[in-house]
């Protein structure tokens, strides 16, 4: 919402420079946005005609502009504009102008060709939003008056504010003049004016008839006659542009004046077109609408309806217009209008957001009346209306067609003075607060009419529809009173404070990685429809109902194509070898219905260059920092993964993730040419088992003992499954147990390695003999060679 | 008869200083003082002499023995140091030819920003609390005094996904869905911060992400106040930003805090920042996660994440977040 400091001042003798109003406004939950200075800066600026247009002969973006100042002679202009004619008043910033930006405006050269000055858009001059191209001025002026002198212009300020959706009737210039009534403690009225009335009483020239009073509030309706459509004056017209809307005639520009000024939304129906259109006269129905009935709005789209749209339709029961979104085009007002009808109506809020957002339609009416409107402003606001217009020669009619249907419930709130001061930490009296609610029209008397009770009622003003509980006020006590006159106060925590297991862990699971030498990535976890599939994996993704794009419709039911994807826009950077991690959530489609998707926590690796072993080494170096102990790597082969260099974790028989490399047909898919080594880990489920106990083992202070035994095994048999051998047949007395050599080749027979372990053997309690030694030394070997197909080396 | 033994010692003295080496040295020592050597030989002299004239030359020999075994040991000290100092010299590396820059992984940006904020709530007395990503309308809108197709559902463009009824299940777009499910998880008091990953349907660009981090703070006991909040929002700026840092409170409106506030920070060139949402638990959402409101108050604040992390380093462009260059990773 718009508001210019002038139009504030006519409800209110608001006082200050406006930096300050700028921040009582922002202070009172009217945020400003942005604040502008108009009328500066336009010193300089003249009305000059359009004498002649060429093309300019180096350039196509900008043209050459002959104009005139008054004094017959062209001055040339190079303008990036195409929008005037010759003939065309147009403002000129001379040469020496500041404009309001701070741009000097100097003579130059613009591709070889002089210019003389600057043509403006209402944009640069901070007159309106519109900077496609120049402003057109309408005829009048005499060439070479000032813009100002021109346009009739007065210093003003702009304030830019953001309107919250509980603050309707902030919607309108009186509404925030009010709040700052308010805060200044200076008073505040609407006007209140009482234009004469005559001709017919507009209760005998028009029917109106609520068919729907849930839809439809209050309707009421009054009738102008003597109307010349024209343009508007022009101080009118300046203002509804700087509040970002463009003139069109005098009629529909009171219709957004009043609306602006007072939150009011009209609509205006040249009551001849409405009488002839039906043999019993002019009537105005109220109902919602049939299912596919159609009606031709405004602007010149035929709009469908559905049952849940309200609609306005005539004496025949035929639609005319959209309740509380979009007038018709039938009953539009033309050149030849002189008598109006005029509705200002309360729309159900509920209702119209519906319909609004069904038809995809948004107007300025329908943006208040789904906050909703205030019931009570239409008598006002009609005479008003009458009032701005009488200046065109229209006249008011006397009678007002009023029919009232059913709007919300204004019984008083109780409020407790305890409650207020409870919540919010201050120590005002019952008194101080009815003093603080009463500017901004909330009445507050002490609760049941006893002057002696702690409590008040209070009457809601019916243009604050979000204020209707004991909260609510007690938002407006804190508003009045200022957020920041409560005094600040650190509650000391009642619980210890502290991050649970699982995120002390996910921290060690970072370190641990980021200590490997891994950097973290954060791909979206949306993916393009065919990333899964393409990674190799089941396209059971949860797929985005309304996705903005195609890449972004799909969930990652796995972090695997992130992933990729980072590596690969990385390599076409010509950065490879990256290794890098992720932490986050994927999703998929439960087994079983339940009411939200199986959503869990994955940690994964991508190894760019590197194969298996570095995998493995990133997840023994993971197990070894969450002192995850008992894990087995079970050879396996799923899909997207490299089919002999893979192997399922399992940690207490319980399948969490997989470590290898990733299926070079899929890196082929994914653009990548080195291998990938690759671990993915479902971090829930690995964190839920047991881990990070260390239960201390007493260091033993006897000698260790050390062997060395190599084996011929079998390449079908895993070097865990050796290792688990001579562990068992060791016992209590292995201190220590390494893999320290692995070799293929002559002597070892083809499709045989050697593996060879070197065992500590230690005792707590005593020194080993060397017969214990060699004892257990041929148990480790008979284990191993009795149970597996593996041969001890000579 | 004694031989020159002045003589000898002379001698003697010029060839330990000439001893070139170790071994040269350790030669010499044996014929200084080895069995063959000048003093042994005298010393065996000596049962042949009278006792006084044998007295005198025993000590005079013993004197000269001394003396010799003197030289060749401060011979050898010098010699062994001078050895070292070869060897140590020999092992002589240019370290910086060495540093080749040894790489550690990194921790994201976001990560960062993530647990720096959740250190600073931990040491204010704060649990931490997550919840599920892709969520129901009712914990993501409907108990958070949303109704339906009020228009503040309009203040975020939400993403919904195929899952049970249509319009039933989303991807949250903003971390106060938490704030229920950690009411619905027990009884107060409450003392909890929500960080965690939302969504809105926006078109990337250098300030929007169909993706990002917000972080959320629910706190919820006996007597909490308004003035409450605007401490522990203080507190924490201060914690963060730094002692110098002042803030503001302005209202707002959101329709699961009341009153609701928009916190602000001063920046440097004295405009004002915003920074976080907060206010006064609703009632409305209190009794949502089954607590009594005349029992019970709290409030709740929620900012983004990402921006936090943003103006730390100077990023200028969020998009950089998600991208995953090494070359900006790297960085952090």
């Amino acid at each position: 919402m718009k508001v210019l400091l002038s139009w504030l001042r006519e409800f209110a003798p608001v006082d200050g420079d406006p930096t300050e109003i700028g921040d009582q406004l922002s202070d009172l939950g009217l945020a400003v946005e942005e604040m502008t200075t108009i009328g500066g800066g336009l010193d300089g600026i003249v009305v000059a005609r359009v004498l002649d247009l060429r093309p300019h002969p180096d350039a196509d973006r900008i043209q050459l502009v002959d104009v005139d100042l008054g004094d017959g002679e062209a001055l040339q202009i190079c303008c990036g504009a195409f929008n005037m004619s010759v003939g065309d008043l147009v403002p000129l910033a001379t040469l020496g102008t500041t404009m309001p930006n701070g741009m000097e405006i100097a003579r130059r050269k613009m591709r070889g060709e002089w210019s003389n000055g600057m043509l403006c858009s209402s944009q640069e001059i901070g007159l309106g939003d519109d900077h496609d191209g120049i402003m057109l001025l309408g005829s009048g002026p005499d060439l070479g008056t000032p813009l100002v002198e021109a346009l009739e212009i007065r210093p003003d300020v702009l304030y830019d504010l953001e309107v919250n959706p509980n603050r309707p009737d902030a919607m309108s210039v009186a509404g925030v003049a009010r709040d700052l009534a308010a805060r200044q403690g200076v008073p505040f009225s609407l006007p209140d004016p009482s234009p004469a009335e005559v001709g017919a009483d507009a209760a005998d020239r028009l029917a109106v008839d609520v068919v729907d009073p849930v839809l439809c509030g209050r309707f009421v309706a009054r009738v102008l006659d003597g109307i010349a459509i024209g343009p508007s004056p022009r101080w009118l017209a300046n203002r509804l542009t700087a509040l970002g809307m463009r003139p069109i005639n005098n009629v529909v520009d009171v219709s957004n004046y009043v609306m602006l000024e007072l939150g009011q939304p009209n609509h205006t129906y040249d009551l001849d077109a409405l009488a002839a259109r039906s043999g019993s006269g002019a009537a105005l129905r109220v109902r919602r609408a049939a299912d596919g009935e159609t009606v031709e709005t405004l602007d010149g789209v035929v709009r469908t309806l559905s049952a849940t749209d309200g609609v306005i339709a005539d004496g025949d029961d035929v639609a005319v217009g959209i309740a509380g979104i979009m007038g018709g085009a039938s009953t539009e007002i033309g050149d030849a209008t002189t008598s109006v009808a005029l509705e200002m109506a309360w729309w159900d809020p509920q209702s119209i957001s519906t319909s609004s957002r069904r038809l995809g339609l948004r107007s300025e009416a329908s943006a208040r009346f789904e906050r909703g409107a205030d019931p009570e402003v239409a008598d006002v606001a009609m005479r008003r209306f009458a009032e701005l217009l009488a200046e065109a020669g229209a006249t008011l009619a006397p009678g007002t067609v009023d029919v009232r249907g059913e709007v919300p419930d204004r019984s008083p709130v109780r409020v407790r003075t305890d409650r207020v001061n409870a919540l919010l930490g201050t120590d005002l009296s019952r008194d101080e607060m009815a003093g603080l609610l009463a500017p901004i029209g909330f009445a507050a008397e002490p609760a049941v009419g006893d002057a002696s009770s702690a409590d008040l009622d209070v009457v809601v003003p019916s243009f604050r529809p979000d204020s209707a509980t004991e909260i609510d006020v007690v938002e407006e006590v804190a508003r009045m009173h200022g957020y920041g006159a409560i005094a600040r106060t650190v509650p000391s925590s009642t619980i210890t404070g502290g991050l649970t297991g699982y995120q002390h862990d996910r921290r060690a699971v970072r370190d641990t990685m980021v200590g490997l030498g891994l950097d973290e990535v954060m791909p979206v976890p949306f993916l393009a429809p065919g990333d899964l599939e393409r990674a190799g994996l089941p396209a059971d993704g949860i797929t985005v109902a309304n996705p903005l794009v195609a890449e972004e419709s799909v969930m990652r039911a796995s972090l695997r194509p992130g992933i990729l994807k980072t590596l690969a826009y990385n390599a076409s950077h010509r950065l490879h070898g990256l290794g890098v991690f992720e932490v986050g959530h994927v999703y998929r489609t439960p087994a079983s219905p339940q009411p939200l998707p199986d959503e869990r926590e994955h940690l994964a690796v991508g190894l760019g260059g590197r194969d298996a072993g570095g995998a493995v080494a990133v997840w023994s170096g993971l197990a070894d920092a969450l002192d995850c102990r008992g894990y087995e790597l079970v050879a396996d082969d799923p899909v997207g993964l490299h089919p002999t260099r893979t192997a399922r974790i399992e940690v207490d028989g319980v399948s969490v993730g997989h470590v290898g490399e990733v299926d070079p047909g899929v890196l082929e898919a994914y653009g990548i040419g080195e291998r990938v080594g690759w671990l993915e880990v479902d971090l829930e489920a690995l964190l839920a088992l047991p881990h990070g106990g260390r239960p201390y083992h007493r260091v033993s202070r006897y000698p260790s003992s050390d062997i060395d035994l190599a084996f011929e095994v079998d390449e079908g048999t895993p070097a865990s499954a050796v290792r688990a051998c001579l562990a068992d047949a060791a016992g209590d007395l292995l201190a220590d147990l390494s893999l320290f050599d692995v070799f293929r080749g002559a002597p070892v027979a083809d499709g045989r390695r050697s593996l060879a372990f070197t065992l500590r053997f230690q005792a707590d309690d005593r020194t080993l003999t060397d017969a214990e030694v060699a004892e257990v030394r041929t148990a480790c070997i008979a284990a191993v060679e009795g149970s597996l197909p593996a041969t001890l080396r000579g | 008869m004694l031989p020159d033994l002045d003589r000898h010692l002379t001698d003697a003295a010029t060839a330990v200083a000439e001893a070139g080496d170790l071994d040269a040295l350790r030669a010499l020592d044996a014929e200084l003082l080895g069995k063959a050597s000048v003093v042994t030989e005298a010393r065996r002299e000596l049962g042949a002499m009278e006792p006084d004239e044998r007295k005198d030359a025993g000590r005079r020999l013993n004197e000269v023995r001394a003396e010799l075994e003197r030289l060749v040991s401060e011979r050898r000290t010098v010699l062994e140091a001078g050895q070292r100092a070869a060897v140590l010299e020999a092992e002589r590396l240019d370290l910086t030819e060495l540093d080749r820059g040894q790489r550690l992984g990194h921790r994201h940006v976001v990560t960062q920003t993530w647990e720096r904020l959740e250190d600073i709530f931990v040491g204010m007395g704060f649990t931490v609390a997550e919840g599920p990503e892709i969520e129901d309308e009712w914990h993501n809108f409907g108990a958070l005094n949303f109704p339906p197709d009020h228009p503040a559902r309009d203040m975020y463009d939400t993403l919904y996904v195929e899952h049970g009824e249509p319009g039933s299940t989303l991807l949250r777009t903003h971390t106060s869905p938490v704030q229920i499910r950690v009411m619905e998880a027990g009884e107060p008091p409450i003392y909890s911060i929500m960080p965690g990953r939302v969504f809105r349907s926006d078109t990337a660009d250098a300030t929007h992400m169909p993706v990002f981090h917000q972080i959320e703070g629910l706190v919820v006991d006996r007597g909490i106040t308004f003035g409450d909040m605007a401490g522990t929002m203080d507190a924490f700026t201060k914690a963060y930003f730094g002692r110098e840092f002042t803030s503001r409170l302005r209202p707002s409106y959101f329709p699961f805090t009341e009153p609701s506030a928009e916190f602000d920070i001063r920046r440097d060139d004295g405009s004002w920042l915003e920074l976080a949402g907060c206010g006064m638990v609703h009632p409305n959402v209190l009794q949502a996660g089954g607590l009594d409101p005349e029992v019970w108050s709290g409030f709740a604040f929620g900012f983004g994440l990402d921006r936090l992390a943003l103006m730390r380093h100077g990023i200028d462009d969020l998009r950089e977040l998600f991208r995953n260059d090494h070359r900006f990773l790297s960085q952090f």
